[in-house]
Parts: C-alpha cells; structure tokens; sequence
C-alpha cells in the first residue's frame, strides 16, 4: 500500500493515498474500458478499489480524439461547419447552432427572425433526442432494459424530421453561418405539431417505468451526490449542476437564436444525487415541448438567410460564445486573423469537463454504482475526445 | 471594477472590449494572484476554459486565457497573458478544481508547462507521444512515427 507522503500533505493526484482504507487489505486496482458496453463509448476508468468500495479513480481519454481544433485551422470556416456535429454527435444540431451564432457574431450579422425560430424547433428537439438516447442507455445499465426500447423507438420520430428537413438523421449538418439553407418542407409545421402530442404521453410512460420503481429508486437515489458548491469549482454545467440545485440555464441567462421570446422554467434538484439528475431532465424534455410549441405557434415569415459574403473572411479578433446544449455548456472561442480560416478554434466541451465530477461523485460508493454515475454525467465520448 | 485594478497594477494591466466582449490583457507577473482576486473580489467563480494560442513569429510566442464567469453578475471576462516558449505559467487548480483537465490539455497541446500542477501529463495524446499538435510549427499530416510504429506496429496512423 502507498504511505502518504512524509510531510503530511496530501498528494492531489493520488488521491487513495491520504484515504484510511475500508478494510484491512491490499488495494485492487481495475481497469473498466475501454472497451466496456457502460462507458457509453471509448472510455478507461482505472479504479482503485478496496474490496467492492471505490477508493479512488483515474480516467483515461482520448481514444477518440482526432484533432478537430487542429483540423479547424486548416478549413475555411463554411468547410469547417460539419465537422462540429461529429462531437457530440447524438446532439449535433446543438454543436452547429454554437458554431454558426459564434462565426455570425465574429463577422458581425444576425439571423433573420424565421431562421432563428427553426433554429429553436430543431435543438429543442434534438435535446430531446439527446435526453431520450441518455435514458434508455442510463437505464440499460442500471438493468432496465425496457425504456431503452421505448426511447428509441420514440426518437426515432425526432429523427424522421430531421430527415425530412435536412437529409441526415444523426450528423444533420442543419444550419449555415448567417441562418439556415433550407427552407422548412410543406408539412413541417403539422409534423412537429404531431410529434408534440405523440411524445407527451410517452414521457409520461419513461416515468411510469421508472420514477417510483423501488429497483430504480435503490440505484439512484443518493448515489453519486455533488455538491453545489463542488459543481461551481469542477465547472460542471447543464443538467448535473441545476440537480445540485443551481438554477442556471444560458438560454435564460444569456439568450441566444430567439429562446428571450420563450416562456419555460428551468427545472432544478435539491439533493445533486442520480435520482435528482433524472428527475431534472425529465422536467426538461417536457419544458422543451412547450418551447417548440410555442415556437412553431409562433414562427414568422420572412428570408431564412442573412446577407453573408460568399467568401467568409471575418475582421482580426476573436470571440467566445456558447450556447446551453443538452449537456451543460457548449462554447466557442475563435481567433481570426482577418483569413477565410480561423487562426485558433478553441472548443469548451461540457462533456469533457463533467467528466472530471467522476472522481468526487464516486468515491466510497460500491463498483456497480461507477456505472450508474457514468451515465447520469451523460458523456459523448466524441465531444470529450474531440 | 476595472479601474480598481489599473490603479492598482498601473501598465500591466489593460482592459479591452471587443464586439461586446471584456478582456484583461496582463503581464505573466499577475498571475495567479489577479485570477485569485477576480475569484474571491469578482465573484468570479467559474473558470470556463483555459486555452493558448500559438503566434510563432512573435517574442512571447503564446497567449494564454482563462474564460471566466460570474454566477452573481451574469457576466463574462477574459483574462489574457503572453508568455514566450519554454516559459512555464503558475497553476490555478488552487483556485478552480476545473483547471486540472484544462491546463493538462494546454500543456497537451502546446507544451506549456503550469508550476504547480498537481499531475501535469497528456490527456488527449498517449504518454510517449512527441510533440505538441496545435503548435503552428507541427503540420496536420505529421506523427510522431516512431510511436506509431512501436506500439500499433504499423508504418503510419494515416
């Protein structure tokens, strides 16, 4: 066993070492992943465990990683659009919305009202997809396997707009810096609308199957707590910090496309454990039914484009925008040396970031907790690697 | 808030604006006790992300910036510094956990080296890789072959 350092500081990067152990034996280290079905993708956590207990855990990223910043430079900024879906690629919608408003911001122009109403429909529903995708894998690997194939076969629907919209299901490629290039399809209005009153009573029926499940309640309730205060230093944004009970949403505390014209709530937790985390993006499919509704009521007429040069050169400068996407915050930071390619393109990724929580929030918990507090984080491995 | 510091820290300090976005440009000197400050004074209490740029052709060939936010004052600032190559950079774990991951991808990426660090290693590229790819000087076709070789047996990752 490792002795803690002679001066009596705790070394931070091994933080097992200044734990008293569980019981009175040897400690295991394990490796979970990469190649694991509940590390949603190509993740490695090495635990450090004492018996089943949780001592410690280091994680082990970049198995995905294929350089998008650097790939960035070396594309104008138009080629440069579809690569951000392949990040967080069950929400790529989401990632085209940042990266559009912050090229649009950095060369000056704005959305005209219609485009940026379709831009709210689509994320909107994207982050219902996203959250629907979270679920039914989050509860796979808690054991439930029924939501799984409910959540599915109901983003399957999401996924048939988009297809319709755009001709692409998952990396949709949706907008274009200055607005969007399609014009919405005839129908497009009535199938959101439908989808709206089909999707209702299936979210009802997610909770049905889970929300009082004694099996469920177990699992999640008390596991992998984190504090608010935690939440704010790690950085941790989206749906795990308003669990922890911080009601913050960039949608509301710094609007960006049109969400300022839009009634919602933003739903919050109490006790920051998995159970809270469930609860709040549950609420926040049914808050985002009401934001599309809302929007597809309302959307304007008028050109979907702005006035956009052909070749994007925008002026020297540089800028950070960032939008909420369905797993915390989402930003850009573009540096422009006045070229058709951006000189520096920095992106924030919620998942990245969430995924350092992982070390607090599982500590002294049992080793099939690891897995039920990978999936509350809800991480893309895509985005995290980049 | 602004002229606080600029009486304070008199010409190493400077505060810009740009399309509605506040920054600080410092000299390396101020940090981190200006970031402390902006913590603990600001309410600054959220450190979005920590990121370099690389200009080559300059003394100090890097920026580096913090993105913070205040949760209180809705509001964002960014603090920039410039160091030359070589140079290390004190580390602000201390004041945000975030910057653990953060500042072990800039060093990643750029081979800036944060003093202070608590476990100062790659993140994204494995261990023995050479190099650091957002320099400007490392091309988007190149590797470090020899690690390739050694460790997936085959001539090229490419």
């Amino acid at each position: 066993m490792n002795a803690p350092a002679k001066d009596g500081t705790q070394d931070v990067s091994k933080p097992w070492q200044s734990e008293k152990p569980y019981l009175d034996s040897n400690e295991l280290i394990i490796n979970m992943g990469p190649q694991h079905p509940a590390t949603h993708g190509v993740l490695r956590v090495i635990l450090k465990l004492d018996g089943e207990r949780v001592l410690g855990t280091e994680c082990v990223i970049g198995y995905l990683h294929r350089g998008v910043e650097k790939i960035a430079e070396n594309r104008t900024y138009a080629m440069f659009n579809p690569y951000v879906d392949r990040m967080d690629y069950v929400a790529a919608v989401s990632n085209g919305l940042g990266y559009c408003e912050a090229v649009e911001k950095l060369l000056n122009v704005e959305a005209p009202p219609r485009a940026k109403y379709i831009r709210v429909i689509l994320t909107e529903l994207n982050r219902i997809a996203s959250h629907q995708l979270w679920l039914g894998t989050h509860a796979l690997d808690i054991g439930a396997m029924t939501p799984l194939f409910y959540t599915f076969r109901d983003r399957e629907e999401i996924l048939k707009i988009f297809e319709r919209y755009c001709g692409a299901r998952l990396t949709a490629h949706a907008f274009r810096i200055g607005g969007c290039q399609y014009e919405t399809y005839a129908g497009f209005e009535k199938d959101v609308k439908n989808f709206l009153t089909f999707v209702a009573p299936k979210i009802d029926e997610y909770e049905a199957l889970l929300t009082t499940n004694r099996i469920w309640l177990e699992r999640t309730k008390n596991v992998g707590v984190i504090s608010a205060a935690d939440a704010i230093a790690l950085g941790v944004t989206g749906p795990v910090l308003r669990a922890s009970g911080v009601k913050w949403d960039l949608r509301k505390a710094q609007p960006y496309a049109a969400y300022s014209d839009f009634d919602f709530e933003i739903p919050v937790g109490t006790r920051g454990d998995t159970y809270d985390r469930y609860l709040v993006r549950m609420a926040e499919m049914r808050q985002s039914l009401g934001i599309i509704e809302q929007a597809v009521n309302a959307i304007p007429e008028g050109p979907i484009m702005a006035k956009v040069p052909k070749v994007i050169k925008p002026p020297v400068g540089e800028i950070y925008h960032s939008i909420e996407a369905p797993k915390g915050e989402l930003g850009y930071f573009i540096v422009s040396d006045g070229s058709t390619q951006p000189y520096r393109l920095r992106v924030r990724p919620p998942s990245f970031v969430n995924l350092q929580a992982l070390d607090i929030m599982v500590r002294g918990l049992l080793v099939a907790d690891v897995v039920a507090v990978i999936g509350t984080i809800d991480i893309v491995l895509g985005e995290v690697d980049r | 808030m602004v002229d606080k510091y600029r009486s304070q820290y008199g010409s190493a300090l400077e505060a810009l604006t740009y399309l509605g976005q506040n920054y600080l440009s410092v000299d390396r000197s101020l940090i981190p006790d200006l970031l402390r400050l902006l913590r603990d004074g600001e309410q600054f209490d959220y450190c979005v992300d920590i990121t370099a740029v690389h200009y080559p052709n300059r003394e100090n060939q890097f920026d580096v910036i913090w993105i913070l936010y205040s949760f209180s004052r809705n509001e964002r600032m960014r603090v920039k510094t410039q160091i030359a190559d070589g140079a290390s950079i004190p580390s602000c774990v201390s004041i945000w956990a975030t910057a653990n991951w953060l500042e072990r991808e800039v060093y990643d990426m750029f081979g800036i080296r944060f003093e202070g660090h608590p476990d100062l290693k790659r993140i994204l590229l494995p261990d023995g890789w050479k190099g650091h790819p957002l320099r400007k000087d490392y091309g988007i076709l190149q590797q470090d072959k020899e690690w390739v070789q050694i460790n997936l047996g085959i001539e090229s990752g490419q």
